[in-house]
């Protein structure tokens, strides 16, 4: 394991499966009457947000709690960033208290990172603006595994914003290191500049159409749909949410070409659903939809994170 | 010349037959001390105690007639030495019934030294439930205690020096059967 956990990328296959696996015990302690174990007890994690979230912080509280660290939240909003306070005094600041570790959520790209830099304590990234949200794509693959078995071979189709995506760059990476075939599918307008040269080197196939992906030779095993972003939808995008919902929303008839096409197949979602736009409520809750699946793995695999950070030998982690 | 740690260098203690004997010995004691099976559950500390648990719920289960149920209790989160190691993937808990309360539960171990193993299963038992009784039972003690723990059924006693290495292998994980010892001053 790195030292932080800023990207997929600087994971490896083993790195992964070892964060998988360990998140599979974790949730045997989610299962149980006693949700407590005293593994990183006298550890101190700051939840330090500057976007909004609910499953992402209150998950990653959760599972500090459930360990025993003592977890704290800090908000972008009620925090001295809204008096001025740059980032790196906040954060070399609340680093200056002796915390363990610092899981972060920022607007700008690459925030974890130069953070990463600047502090002793360890960094999760916890979404930084359009670049990496690595812990949501090690629990997709966590929650698809467990419905699915092993990845290798199968075909998980990701559809939507791509450009602003950081949910679609972690999981592409992840999904590519445990073998599975992965089809990116979004209007053109919504495919980031230089995504096809990305996508031969990484191997991941590209598409504007998703019936087609539906239909195709290869049947959908894991149907993963984005959400569409108000908040970074300022540019025009598409020209209607209603024009979006019949290209690329997973509808009725949608599910119906996916569960006619691959009984087995399993619908995701990172959340929060625009229900309507992006998926549709039959498709949310139908039997094949794995969202809440995801929102219960997010706990156990953020236990894991958490675990293989801080509570080895100090230095260990190469 | 002989390496430490390969088998030509590993003095064997116990051989698969002599392991064997231990187990029913063992297992009619658990047997013995409870005055028969009921609420007896037998909970192997991975790996090998895993397997050595499974083995004694077999023997006891032929000799009552009725099957003893038999898990494993995974301590890798409650170890008192995480920070003094890298980490490492815990290893699956399965109770069976899912509850140890008012259950008299055996732990079954291959090796016991520190007792350290010990005493975080016995934290970790803790978050299960309440057992009415909890047990020890171990296949070598091998001394060199450092809490104060004792086992309640123990298949050898082997004396041993720090610097030597009790191996124990069995089938299911290793490819033969056998209980050696290794290394230390000779």
């Amino acid at each position: 394991m790195p030292r932080h956990l800023l990207s997929i990328a600087d994971l490896d296959a083993a790195a992964i499966r070892m964060l998988l696996d360990t998140a599979a015990s974790m949730q045997d302690v989610q299962r149980r009457e006693v949700k407590k174990i005293p593994t990183l007890r006298g550890r101190t994690v700051i939840n330090l947000f500057f976007e909004d979230s609910t499953r992402t912080r209150s998950s990653f509280e959760i599972a500090g709690k459930w360990m025993s660290a003592d977890t704290i939240n800090i908000t972008g909003k009620g925090s001295s960033t809204s008096k001025g306070e740059s980032l790196p005094d906040t954060v070399m600041t609340i680093d200056a208290m002796g915390v363990d570790a610092l899981v972060m959520r920022h607007s700008a790209s690459g925030a974890a990172h130069q953070v990463a830099g600047w502090v002793k304590a360890r960094v999760v990234n916890a979404g930084d603006g359009t670049h990496e949200h690595p812990t949501q794509a090690l629990l997709d693959a966590f929650t698809m595994e467990q419905r699915l078995g092993t990845l290798a071979g199968r075909h998980v189709a990701i559809v939507g914003d791509l450009t602003h995506s950081r949910v679609f760059r972690s999981n592409v990476l992840a999904l590519r290191m445990l073998g599975a075939h992965v089809t990116a599918v979004a209007p053109v307008t919504l495919m980031p500049s230089g995504i096809t040269p990305w996508a031969q080197a990484d191997g991941f196939a590209l598409s504007h159409d998703l019936d087609a992906v539906l239909t195709g030779e290869r049947p959908v095993d894991a149907l993963m749909m984005l959400r569409v972003q108000r908040e970074r939808m300022a540019g025009g995008f598409f020209p209607t949410p209603r024009e979006y919902t019949v290209g690329y929303g997973l509808t009725r008839p949608r599910l119906q070409t996916l569960l006619a096409a691959n009984p087995e197949a399993v619908i995701c979602h990172p959340g929060p659903m625009n229900r309507g736009l992006e998926i549709s409520a039959d498709a949310a809750d139908a039997a094949a939809s794995v969202i809440l699946d995801q929102v219960a793995a997010g706990v156990a695999v953020r236990m894991s994170v958490l675990y293989h950070l801080l509570a080895g030998e100090e230095g260990s982690a190469a | 010349m002989p390496r430490p740690d390969t088998p030509g260098d590993a003095r064997v203690v116990l051989s698969d037959t002599d392991i064997a004997r231990a187990l029913k010995r063992i297992a009619h004691e658990i047997l013995e001390a409870n005055k028969g099976a009921s609420d007896l559950i037998l909970l192997g500390i991975p790996t090998r105690g895993v397997i050595l648990a499974r083995r004694l719920a077999a023997i006891i289960g032929e000799v009552e007639g009725q099957p003893c149920p038999a898990g494993a209790l995974d301590i890798t989160m409650y170890r008192d030495d995480l920070r003094h190691q890298p980490t490492r993937a815990p290893m699956p808990t399965s109770i069976p019934g899912d509850t140890v309360d008012d259950k008299v539960v055996v732990l079954v171990d291959d090796v016991l030294y520190s007792g350290r193993t010990v005493r975080a299963a016995l934290d970790a038992l803790a978050d299960y439930g309440r057992p009415r009784a909890v047990r020890l039972a171990v296949l070598v003690d091998r001394g060199h205690r450092e809490l104060p723990i004792r086992a309640d059924h123990v298949g050898k006693n082997l004396p041993t020096a720090h610097s030597e290495k009790v191996r124990v292998r069995v089938l299911g994980h290793d490819d033969h059967e056998s209980v050696s010892i290794a290394g230390g001053e000779r």
